[in-house]
């Protein structure tokens, strides 16, 4: 008798994915459409999709997806939970969309607590244009238009996302993982679980920073790139729950 | 139904949740600002929503949202809120979606002055937003008219999948006048199977969407999407005509001016010129043959505007250059009078 014991997440196309080897956005679409079978959500959700390396999310997940443009991710999202406050509605986005163009977006939703759960990918370049310089690029960091390495009098300092979003009154739960280890991968299907979880509760924004990688654009082997996330990433993001008023009324 | 005397501002926003729109998303500015303040007020009471957003580009994105789940939605702004849109709106034709856009005209370019003027009608009729793209555009002349064509720009909109734009100005907003409101509680919402509103595993996803990488699919979805523009060009002409018949010149004004424009046919009458007037009502798609047809008879056209002369083009193009084309026009915000027309009438002899 046969048990199946891995399969692929109902939530998740079965459709051939377009990312570079190495990457870890395959990780975390897995991870996002395994909560949304585990909390049996597929046919209420509606999922925004970002411009940048992620832009054809909405190809790969099989809830409603929309496209939103670059940065504006929130406010679509904004624009769906308030027609339809009892479905779901998640954004998937870069650090160039939610970090760099849709700062003001992203603050705001903190702000108003809208109820929706931001899924943000924070590999500290952009991908999709080939490389250059993102809000998180660390210190040092040679990108395309950081050729130099990036320098704090020049291109200023890294955003550190957890940490300012988790000052909004609005926030409901915001923690950051990491996918480059079995451990991490299995500490960041909590994470992202428990954000939907949140909304489902309807505590307010919930926001999960996963720190991916780019090996393509890291000009490393993706062993290497899963290396310098230990070595450099973490330690300039520190992993953890930043916010948590979810269990506040139990306490 | 009996009239009531409104604000244009606060007819717009009572008819649209009239029709149907029970989201509102908008950030301040004059000469618009009455709309945001009046749905504020309005839609708790009848179980709706105005969210105030951060910006004018969350704003309308907050608009591609809801409209992506099928309910009636609307922003409204003025002319360089209107700008910021410009992104957005190109995102909400890409992805064929129906919305309500309203610009409250003032003066420009830059910050500008908060006076009424007719200066974004390129931006409106021809590039609203980035790309082979096109919004139906009224332009209405009275409170009256405000209130009618929100309704209609809601029904265009779902019956096209497009956003429609309500071009206004200054004057138009602020001023007060008696007007009658359709009844409420009458609209019944169409069948939208491509929203995004959760499947329900019952159908396949939804997907809104403007993207098509592969060029081919693209062309092929604007091709379609120019097919419609082409009914809409064929169904959805507007206009209005006042004393053409037998007019020697016939003066072109759309909005306000044509209000003025009015008045100084009269003017133009009572001191033997025959004087006509030409409004078109839809500035997109423009009353062409309609306009071609009316001044056939006549000797020349004078294009009257609040800006530096933004419809002449269209003008010119609708009778094919076959008559000398004026134009007279106040901007920045200023108001001609009837009395400036006429002498624009008298004056003006052959073409710009």
């Amino acid at each position: 008798m046969s048990q199946v014991v891995f399969e692929r997440p109902h939530a998740l196309c079965d459709v051939p994915l377009h990312y570079c080897p190495g990457c870890t956005h395959g990780i975390v679409h897995r991870l996002v459409a395994q909560a949304i079978d585990d909390l049996g959500i597929e046919g209420q959700t509606i999922g925004i999709a970002p411009v940048g390396c992620s832009v054809f999310a909405y190809n790969y997940f099989n809830c409603d997806m929309i496209e939103a443009a670059h940065g504006r991710a929130p406010a679509v999202a904004t624009g769906v939970k308030r027609c339809l406050p009892d479905n779901i509605v998640f954004t998937y986005q870069g650090d160039g969309d939610l970090a760099a163009i849709g700062t003001a977006e992203t603050v705001h939703v903190g702000a108003r607590g809208e109820n929706i759960t931001i899924i943000f990918i924070n590999n500290a370049i952009y991908g999709m244009t080939g490389g250059q310089m993102a809000p998180t690029t660390l210190l040092g960091q040679k990108t395309t238009t950081s050729p130099y390495g990036r320098k704090r009098e020049i291109q200023g300092n890294p955003i550190r996302v957890c940490e300012m979003i988790s000052t909004l009154d609005g926030t409901a739960y915001c923690e950051r993982v990491a996918v480059d280890s079995v451990p991490h991968i299995n500490a960041a299907k909590k994470a992202i679980k428990k954000a939907f979880q949140t909304q489902i509760d309807k505590k307010g924004l919930s926001l999960i920073e996963v720190i991916s990688t780019c090996p393509t654009n890291w000009g490393m082997t993706p062993q290497e790139a899963l290396e310098w996330v230990r070595t450099d990433m973490i330690p300039h993001y520190p992993l953890g729950v930043y916010k948590d008023i979810t269990g506040e009324e139990s306490k | 139904m009996s009239k009531v005397l409104m604000k244009g501002n606060e007819a717009i926003a009572e008819s649209a949740i009239r029709h149907g729109c029970l989201h509102y998303f908008g950030y301040p500015i004059t000469p618009q600002t009455e709309i945001a303040e009046y749905m504020a007020k309005r839609m708790p009471q009848v179980g709706g929503l105005c969210l105030q957003a951060e910006s004018e580009i969350s704003a309308i994105n907050m608009v591609l949202g809801a409209a992506s789940t099928g309910e009636r939605v609307m922003t409204s702004s003025s002319s360089p809120g209107i700008s910021l849109k410009g992104e957005g709106i190109s995102y909400i034709v890409g992805s064929d979606l129906p919305c309500l856009i309203v610009n409250v005209q003032r003066g420009s370019p830059g910050l500008g002055s908060i006076q009424p003027s007719q200066q974004d009608y390129y931006q409106a009729t021809k590039a609203l937003g980035h790309g082979d793209s096109q919004v139906i555009v009224l332009a209405p002349s009275s409170v009256q008219e405000l209130a009618d064509h929100t309704g209609l720009a809601f029904d265009l909109g779902d019956r096209y999948r497009t956003p429609v734009m309500l071009l206004a100005d200054g004057a138009l907003g602020q001023m007060m006048e008696p007007v009658e409101l359709a009844p409420e509680g009458e609209f019944k919402p169409i069948d939208k199977p491509w929203a995004t509103t959760g499947h329900k595993n019952q159908r396949k996803h939804n997907i809104v969407n403007s993207l098509y990488i592969q060029p081919d699919e693209l062309e092929r979805t604007v091709i379609e999407r120019y097919q419609r523009y082409a009914e809409i060009e064929k169904n959805e002409v507007r206009y209005e005509e006042y004393l053409t018949d037998d007019a020697d010149v016939i003066l072109v004004a759309y909005g306000i001016t044509s209000r003025i424009c009015r008045t100084a046919v009269g003017l133009a009458r009572k001191k033997g010129i025959k004087a006509g007037l030409f409004r078109p009502i839809t500035l997109w798609p423009y009353p062409k043959k309609e306009l071609a047809a009316a001044a056939e008879k006549a000797s020349r056209l004078l294009v009257v505007e609040l800006n530096m002369g933004q419809m002449v083009d269209d003008v010119k193009v609708a009778i094919n250059c076959s008559k000398p084309v004026g134009f007279f026009g106040r901007t920045g915000g200023m108001m001609p009078t009837p009395e400036d027309v006429l002498k624009a009438i008298e004056k003006d002899g052959g073409a710009v």
